[in-house]
């Protein structure tokens, strides 16, 4: 399920005075099995682009071909297309809706036309796939704790099996325990059955450490697109965008900026540590 | 003297289930002009807590006075309410109008404001938030966080002595978030502000005065930023974390670098490392 866009734009209410540029002249290539994070200020047009991938926004101009479809093309069917491209929106529990954890999950397959055997096959490995016990499944979604129901929504999509799997903020508003077990649950996925995943966030932190590729959109625009390492060594810039760097990565930027021979990039805690101990070292710091 | 002053605060939801004790017998006092963050995993009491505020629950046992007054007392609610502005976690849940300003202006107008009092609390506000340049804009057509400003306006509006975000950050980008808790530090600092700041996010609550921890409906922890976040061990096993800077700053110290005290922020971190060099 490779997706391309060529030289798209997209622009809200086109011809009324609230006229907004979302997007412009964007083009990106998403390769199977990819990582990618996704990051840019509120209002930047991430949850736009997010959108093309499944054809439920249509560029104003440019191309959005995602398995060979043209999303723009007359009579084309995006039916297909959403059951393989899965997007789990922001607060996605605020879509459950369902009397049971069971049938909602089993909403998106039944839809699907699956056999009522397939679709309850699917609705627990779903449920295993996001940590939560199956026994779970005959509870209303709506007794559940804020992190259980977001994941019971993660599943629903899961359930559809999508090659494509789309997560806008998906750990907005989960404590930190609750964070990192839903991360960790779509790293495992990414990793075992080598589905394309694109997360949309505003932590730094989160997409320093887990994706291979991260995009930066600003003000609709693609600014960077590139590994972390390389994206996150342009600190000043992203800060001046409303974003940020990892905070370990802004402790090396800092101790550069003192005269330190640090590198300028760490992604995660303990790389921080290693590139500071060895500076130490090599300043002569014996302890 | 303490602004809010909450006694033997118990709080059980009933579901089919059965019931589920949210708060048992929690106490905790804040005091005029402080600046308090409250922390705990999904399901602490955290929000139910910041809902005993201003009144939106009442005690099931103990009691909660707001500025002195009992929010069980049902002829003070107006008051309370008033006093106590309270930003939830979704702005679409908070917004009324079809104009930005409007939307400003809703709180003081029911309250009785004259109007040419209510255009200026509206222009403070809007600049506060700094979404000024949004203001004859159409609320559904701005992003989550321009929504979160606006009703964090809506509130500043109301002149409460007491502002109460509960999770107002979690769907903001890391700008907004900083603008967000930004202005709540001034409005704490110039305008003596109480401030009740619920948060997921360990490097916002170490700008308050004082941190509270609240696990199973009871305070767990509580005092400086510094004081707190060095009990790194007991925040983990609370579904907790720590700030990052602390967190390798932990690291550091564990491979023998004479690492002083705790350290909540990179610029601390990088301070306490140009020392030792």
């Amino acid at each position: 399920m490779p997706i391309r866009l060529n030289n798209v734009s997209f622009t809200y209410s086109q011809g009324t005075p609230f006229e907004r540029h979302a997007l412009r002249n964007v083009d990106l290539s998403i390769a199977d099995g990819e990582f990618v994070g996704i990051i840019g200020q509120t209002g930047s047009g991430k949850s736009t682009l997010v959108q093309m991938f499944n054809g439920l926004i249509k560029p104003t101009s440019g191309s959005v071909i995602v398995n060979d479809i043209l999303t723009t093309a007359k009579g084309v069917k995006l039916k297909p297309l959403r059951e393989q491209v899965g997007l789990v929106f922001q607060f996605a529990e605020y879509q459950l809706f369902a009397e049971t954890v069971a049938a909602d999950i089993a909403f998106g397959p039944q839809n699907q036309g699956l056999s009522p055997e397939e679709v309850c096959r699917r609705v627990d490995q779903a449920l295993v796939t996001v940590g939560l016990p199956v026994e779970i499944k005959d509870r209303s979604p709506f007794e559940l704790s804020g992190g259980q129901m977001r994941r019971v929504a993660v599943a629903g999509v899961l359930a559809m099996n999508p090659k494509v799997f789309i997560l806008d903020e998906p750990t907005a508003g989960l404590d930190p325990q609750g964070r990192d077990d839903i991360l960790s649950q779509i790293a495992k996925l990414h990793k075992e059955r080598g589905i394309t995943v694109i997360l949309v966030s505003h932590s730094m932190e989160d997409v320093a450490r887990l994706v291979d590729r991260v995009i930066v959109i600003h003000e609709g625009e693609l600014k960077y697109d590139g590994r972390p390492a390389d994206v996150f060594r342009h600190g000043a810039e992203l800060k001046s965008m409303g974003l940020g760097v990892p905070q370990a990565t802004e402790v090396l930027q800092q101790l550069r900026s003192r005269g330190w021979n640090v590198p300028e990039v760490a992604l995660t805690v303990e790389e921080a540590k290693t590139a500071i101990l060895l500076a130490l070292r090599d300043r002569g710091y014996k302890g | 003297m303490s602004i809010v002053d909450v006694r033997e605060l118990r709080h059980v939801y009933q579901s089919n289930d059965g019931e589920t004790i949210a708060l048992d017998g929690i106490d905790l006092t804040v005091a005029s002009g402080e600046f308090v963050a409250i922390i705990g995993r999904n399901g602490s009491g955290k929000s139910t807590l910041a809902k005993h505020f201003n009144a939106i629950l009442m005690p099931h046992r103990g009691r909660v006075l707001v500025s002195g007054l009992d929010t069980r007392e049902e002829a003070l609610l107006w008051q309370i309410r008033q006093s106590v502005g309270m930003v939830f976690q979704n702005p679409d849940n908070q917004i009324v109008a079809t104009v930005v300003e409007e939307d400003v202006a809703f709180g003081p107008e029911n309250l009785g404001v004259p109007t040419s009092e209510i255009v200026e609390r509206v222009n403070d506000a809007l600049k506060q938030v700094d979404m000024e340049a949004s203001r004859t804009h159409a609320p559904h057509l701005l992003s989550g966080g321009q929504k979160q400003r606006v009703a964090i306006a809506g509130v500043l509006a109301m002149h409460p002595q007491i502002i109460v975000l509960d999770e107002a950050t979690a769907m903001l980008d890391p700008m907004g978030r900083r603008e967000v808790i930004e202005t709540v530090m001034r409005l704490n600092r110039t305008e003596k502000m109480t401030a009740v700041l619920i948060t997921h996010h360990m490097d916002e609550a170490v700008r308050a005065d004082r941190v509270v921890v609240i696990d199973g409906g009871a305070v767990v922890l509580s005092g400086t930023p510094l004081e707190v976040f060095s009990q790194y061990e007991q925040l983990e096993r609370l579904g907790l974390d720590v700030p990052v800077a602390t967190k390798l700053g932990i690291e550091l110290k564990k491979e023998g670098l004479p690492i002083k005290g705790e350290v909540l922020t990179a610029a601390q971190l990088v301070e306490e490392l140009c020392r030792l060099d």
